[in-house]
C-alpha cells in the first residue's frame, strides 16, 4: 500500500509526518537538529530515502544534514558555501551597495535524476550545485553575476533565492526565484541565466515594469506541463504559457491577491491552490478566516475551501515553501503554518484536517508519495 | 591537553555532554585551539568561525577566566591557566531570546 511522507521544517526543528496512503492516521517523528532553524527539508525523487535538510541559526552559521534512510538517522554533510570570486555588491534596501554575503540555505532542490545532485538557494542570492551528496558546493555563479545583479535588492526576509525547478522535460533549462528581484531561467545548465519577468508589475520599485526588483514569492509548474508556471507575487498571481516569457495576472476573485504559495494539483495541471493573505503589511488572511483557494481553470476563477479550516480569529501565515501536494489518486494538499499546524486535505482540498497543532512556526512543507 | 566548553547547539552537533578535551600542537593560541577543535570535529567547521574568511562568527564569543577573548587577534597567546589545563576556554553563543 502506497504511504506518505511529510517533511516539515520549522523554526526550532525539522519533523517527518507519516502515514498510510488512507490519511487518516499519522505518525509525528521530532523534532529533529532541535533548537536550529530549518528553512527546507526535501527528499530525493530518485531515491527517496535521501532527504536533504538546511539547518542554520544566526549564531552558529549553515549545516546541510543529510539522511540516508529516510529520516531515521542524519549525519552532516559539507557547509562551504563560498561565493565564486569576489562577490561584489547588490543594493540594500536603501538603494545604497551592499556586499554580497552568505545568510543561509533556504531551499534544497535535488535531481529527478541523481540523488548526489542537489541544487541550493541561499541568501544572498545565489545558486550552488552538489554533485556528490552535498559534500561540497559550488556556486553557478552566471546567476549572481548576470548585469543586473548589482541592482537585486533584499524583500523583507532578506534577499533570498527560494525557488529552484527544474524543468522535468529538460535538465538544462532551471527557473529560480529571488526576493526582490524576480524569476530567472538558464537553459544551459546555469551558465548563463536571463530575467523572465515581462509582465509583472510591482508598485514598490520606481519603474513598475522593470525587467527586475519584483518580488517574487512562489512558482509552482505541473510536471506534464513545462512551459505552463504559476506565480504568486508579493502582490498578484501570475501565469506563464511560455516557460516565463511573458506573464498575466489570474488573480480574478481571490479576496487578496497577496500570500506566499502556489501549488499545482498531481493530477489536474488546470487545478491550483493559493492562500490569499491579508497584504505585505498584515500577514495573517483576510478577516481571519484561513481559506485555501482552488482554480480549476488555471486562475481567474477561484472557489474559497473552507471545510476543517478555521474560520474565526485565525491570524497565522502561510509561507512559501510551506504548501506541498501528494501524488496518491485522491491528491493530498498540505500546508504548514506559522501558528504551527500542518493541515493536510486527502481530497484535494474539499475537507481539511490538522496533523499536528503546535509545531513551532512552520517554514516548509514537502511531502514524499513512496510505494 | 586543552579544556573546552561548547555552547548547548554546539555540543549537540558533536555528540558530546560537558567539556571537551583537546591536544593543541604549538602555542596555545586561540587560532591553533580553533584549528584542533575542527580538526577533531570537522561539523565545527563554518560554525565558530566563517569557513573562508576565518573571522568569527558575530553571533559568537570566546571567553577564559573571566575575561572577554573575542576580540583578541587570533595568534594571541591563551591565558596560562588555559594552556594548563586548569580553566576552560568557553565558546558561547550571544546571549539573546529567541
Amino acid at each position: 500500500m502506497s504511504s506518505v511522507r511529510v517533511l516539515v521544517g520549522t523554526r526550532k526543528g525539522a519533523f517527518i509526518l507519516t502515514s498510510d496512503g488512507r490519511r487518516k492516521s499519522w505518525n509525528v517523528q521530532g523534532p529533529l537538529f532541535e533548537g536550529w532553524e530549518i528553512y527546507h527539508v526535501k527528499g530525493s525523487p530518485a531515491e527517496p530515502n535521501r532527504i536533504y535538510a538546511s539547518q542554520s541559526t544566526s549564531w552558529f552559521g549553515q549545516l546541510i544534514q543529510r539522511s540516508d534512510d529516510g529520516g531515521a538517522s542524519w549525519a552532516p554533510v559539507g557547509n562551504g558555501f563560498a561565493y565564486d570570486g569576489v562577490p561584489g555588491t547588490h543594493q540594500w534596501y536603501d538603494g545604497t551597495p551592499h556586499p554580497w554575503e552568505f545568510a543561509r540555505v533556504w531551499h534544497l532542490e535535488p535531481s529527478l535524476g541523481n540523488p548526489d545532485t542537489v541544487l541550493a538557494g541561499v541568501e544572498d542570492a545565489a545558486i550552488f550545485r552538489s554533485s556528490d551528496g552535498g559534500q561540497n558546493w559550488q556556486e553557478l555563479s552566471g546567476l549572481r553575476g548576470h548585469a543586473t545583479g548589482p541592482f537585486w535588492q533584499p524583500g523583507a526576509g532578506g534577499m533570498c533565492l527560494h525557488t529552484i525547478i527544474v524543468s522535468p522535460k529538460n535538465p538544462e533549462r532551471i527557473f529560480v526565484a529571488v526576493s526582490a528581484a524576480g524569476a530567472f531561467r538558464t537553459d544551459d545548465a546555469g551558465v548563463t541565466w536571463r530575467p523572465i519577468n515581462h509582465g509583472l508589475h510591482s508598485e514598490g520599485i520606481p519603474d513598475p515594469d522593470a525587467e527586475i526588483g519584483h518580488c517574487v514569492h512562489r512558482i509552482a509548474l505541473h510536471p506534464s506541463r513545462p512551459d505552463v508556471f504559476y506565480m504568486q507575487k508579493h502582490w498578484d498571481v501570475m501565469r506563464s504559457n511560455d516557460a516565463g516569457e511573458s506573464w498575466s495576472e489570474v488573480s480574478g476573485n481571490l479576496p487578496s491577491d497577496f500570500g506566499f504559495v502556489v501549488d499545482v494539483h498531481a493530477h489536474e495541471p488546470e487545478t491550483i491552490y493559493v492562500v490569499p493573505i491579508t497584504s505585505d503589511s498584515v500577514h495573517f488572511p483576510p478577516e481571519g478566516k484561513l481559506r485555501v483557494y482552488r482554480s480549476r481553470s488555471g486562475g481567474n476563477e477561484w472557489e474559497p475551501l473552507t471545510k476543517g479550516l478555521p474560520q474565526s480569529h485565525c491570524y497565522v501565515d502561510v509561507l512559501r515553501d510551506a504548501m506541498a501536494v501528494d501524488s496518491l489518486d485522491s491528491c493530498g494538499i498540505y500546508f504548514g503554518t506559522t501558528g504551527g499546524q500542518v493541515y493536510a486535505s486527502s481530497d484535494a482540498g474539499d475537507s481539511w484536517e490538522a496533523i499536528v497543532r503546535d509545531l513551532p512556526a512552520v517554514r516548509s512543507v514537502e511531502v514524499q508519495t513512496l510505494a | 591537553m586543552i579544556r573546552v566548553l561548547l555552547p548547548a547547539h554546539l555540543k549537540t552537533l558533536v555528540n558530546q555532554q560537558g567539556e571537551i578535551e583537546i591536544d593543541v600542537e604549538g602555542p596555545v593560541t586561540l587560532r591553533n585551539v580553533l584549528d584542533a577543535l575542527e580538526v577533531r570535529f570537522p561539523v565545527l567547521r563554518g560554525t565558530i568561525r566563517d569557513s573562508v574568511t576565518q573571522q568569527r562568527r558575530a553571533y559568537v564569543r570566546f571567553f577564559a577566566c573571566e575575561d572577554d577573548l573575542s576580540h583578541q587577534p587570533a595568534d594571541t597567546p591563551l591565558p596560562r591557566a588555559v594552556a594548563a589545563g586548569a580553566e576552560p576556554f568557553i565558546i558561547v553563543g550571544a546571549m539573546a531570546g529567541g
